[in-house]
């Protein structure tokens, strides 16, 4: 894919002179308008554009919330309620941004899975991937930092919870919760330093989106066949081509979001946000918001314990390796042929997953009792052998379907035939 | 001569690490305090120990009050809850602990604990769960009458704070 050189030519004096001093003009046509981009690429690849979208959208918006909130245990769920009643279109700005979290994960489990399917995680963009798992992280952290600062009954359990995860780590745990919440529990220093840093990670996530798409840049797009680029009538230019694309996905995603903004707000939170923080009083079910259901479930299967590992311990490395056996899927995944399309054998295991990945969001929100607890051991056992028993497998046993010759020979095969 | 000073360490080879080393420590230093700053402030240190009037709780009821932001169960136990938690044999525990041990002598009606469970953090229910005693609702962790843990994912019990009868009433935790 060394064939990105792009057609850019300065056209004034001003152009060349600046052309030669910052080349900025040319990076952008090269970057993000001449940049060949697989002809094939279906409706899943418009998530990593809606994901930036996303990101820009939550930025603005809590920009503009933090000019009005205040980050204090007595007046952060008052300053709430006045952004949502008083504040000139406040309902609207507040709403979109809380629906905008959720919004943003729907986005980045799409993006996720389509990598998974197609095998984007493949040689050459392993790095890819790993930064991509990287923001999924990050993108977490920051999510459940801003569900804090309302400072209602599930933003202060949720807290206690998330934050008594640290202190299941050996010998330093104990010091490292305290030092995490500034306190014994958590109480004001807490909720300050957590808005302090849910300004600043969009910021750190938005440099690493950027290693992300230089990443991204060097080997090209993967896309559907999983077949590599092999000359430029397998390519079009991203503009105008992909720009209009992904912008006509990012308006049809508006319409369910604003649906939520305008007529169900609170729908996607939990009722007992709305009951202000109360130290004295855990809610009888704590629940975390919608998208930490699956590690969430995960955390506390483990209610065992293991050798010398406790069942608290247990479920924190169990939840930590959930993400982490992410982070080495390239290595794990031994099939050379990329995209599921054409792996008969992967794809049932593939949608099992899918489903076992829903199953687990939905046993994260019932109580922790009789059927439920075993069902969950279950669900976490299949999501640990999908990555470190049946991908391996898989790899050594399975006859791939004949690949097409070429992206091109794949789109003409599909309009003749 | 340029072969003789590449293999043995010269001046500027010690002139390099030294400074960089100087540097680290430096470095070091300037980041503890803005690691530290995260750490508890004076403020919150100094509500460390508290007084508590327990004459207004009655028998088999319980109060939770605040100790260094920390919810503490007060709970005035029954004789039935107590003579309950002292027939448990050690081997049925997950964290063996005598009943005796968890509370002072002479006031044994009187169990005083943090009331966060030892797995995450929640504030378990009072007078529930399967041993009489606390049902943590976030993961489902039993406690018993002696706030010991029975079964579910919390791997201790229910810690007792540091505290005193200062007179027969007033109790001084902290």
């Amino acid at each position: 894919m060394a064939n990105h050189a792009g057609n850019y030519t300065p056209g004034t004096g001003v152009e060349r002179w600046l052309d030669e001093r910052l080349p900025i003009v040319r990076f952008s046509k090269e970057h993000l308008m001449d940049f060949p981009t697989p002809k094939n690429l279906n409706y899943w690849w418009t998530f990593g554009a809606i994901l930036a979208f996303m990101l820009v959208a939550q930025i603005a918006t809590g920009v503009v919330l933090a000019m009005h909130y205040t980050p204090h245990v007595d007046l952060a769920f008052a300053s709430v309620e006045h952004i949502r009643r008083d504040v000139n279109f406040g309902r609207i700005i507040q709403g979109t941004h809380a629906v905008g979290a959720s919004m943003f994960f729907v986005a980045i489990y799409v993006h996720m899975f389509r990598g998974l399917y197609y095998g984007s995680y493949k040689a050459p963009r392993e790095v890819i991937w790993m930064l991509g798992v990287i923001l999924f992280v990050l993108v977490m952290a920051t999510a459940f930092m801003g569900y804090v600062l309302p400072w209602g009954q599930m933003s202060l359990w949720g807290a206690t919870v998330i934050t008594g995860i640290f202190s299941a780590i050996p010998l330093v745990g104990e010091a490292l919760q305290t030092l995490l919440l500034g306190g014994f529990s958590v109480a004001n220093p807490t909720l300050n330093r957590f808005f302090s840093l849910h300004y600043l990670l969009p910021f750190i996530i938005a440099a690493v989106v950027v290693l992300h798409i230089w990443a991204l840049h060097v080997p090209g797009n993967n896309n559907p066949t999983g077949v590599e680029v092999k000359e430029s009538r397998d390519t079009l230019p991203f503009h105008p081509y992909y720009t209009m694309k992904d912008l006509f996905a990012v308006v049809v995603f508006l319409i369910p979001f604003a649906w939520f903004v305008f007529f169900a707000p609170d729908i996607l939170g939990h009722a007992d946000n709305y009951i202000p923080g109360n130290p004295q009083v855990t809610p009888t079910h704590i629940v975390p918001e919608w998208y930490l259901l699956p590690f969430y479930t995960i955390l506390r299967a483990i209610d065992f314990n293991v050798l010398f590992i406790d069942s608290k311990l247990g479920g924190v490395i169990a939840m930590a390796g959930s993400m982490l056996v992410l982070f080495i899927l390239p290595w794990l995944d031994t099939s050379r042929v990329r995209s599921g399309t054409f792996r008969p054998l992967f794809k049932p295991f593939f949608w099992l997953f899918v489903v076992n990945f829903i199953a687990l969001a939905y046993l994260g929100a019932q109580p922790a009792e009789g059927i439920y607890i075993l069902l969950a051991k279950i669900c976490v056992a299949y999501y640990f052998a999908y990555f470190l028993i049946i991908l391996p497998l898989l790899g050594r046993f399975e006859r791939p379907a004949p690949l097409p010759v070429s992206i091109s020979e794949s789109v003409l095969g599909k309009a003749n035939g | 001569m340029a072969t003789a000073s590449e293999t043995k360490a010269t001046r500027r080879d010690f002139l390099y690490i030294a400074t960089g080393a100087v540097g680290a420590v430096g470095v070091a230093g300037a980041a503890w305090p803005l690691i530290n700053q995260l750490n508890p402030s004076a403020s919150v240190l100094a509500l460390a120990s508290i007084r508590f009037d327990v004459s207004s709780v009655e028998e088999g009821s319980s109060v939770t009050i605040l100790w260094r932001g920390l919810p503490v169960f007060v709970r005035h136990r029954t004789p039935a809850e107590i003579e309950e938690a002292r027939a448990v044999p050690m081997e049925d525990l997950k964290d063996p602990q005598a009943d005796q041990d968890r509370v002072l002598e002479g006031h044994e009606e009187w169990l005083i604990m943090v009331a966060n469970c030892t797995h995450l953090g929640c504030v378990p229910v009072g007078e529930s769960g399967d041993f009489d005693g606390w049902f943590c609702p976030c993961h489902g962790s039993h406690y018993d009458t002696s706030g010991r843990i029975r079964r579910g994912p919390a791997p201790a019990n229910l810690v007792v704070p540091p505290y005193a009868f200062v007179s027969d009433t007033v109790v001084e935790i902290g």
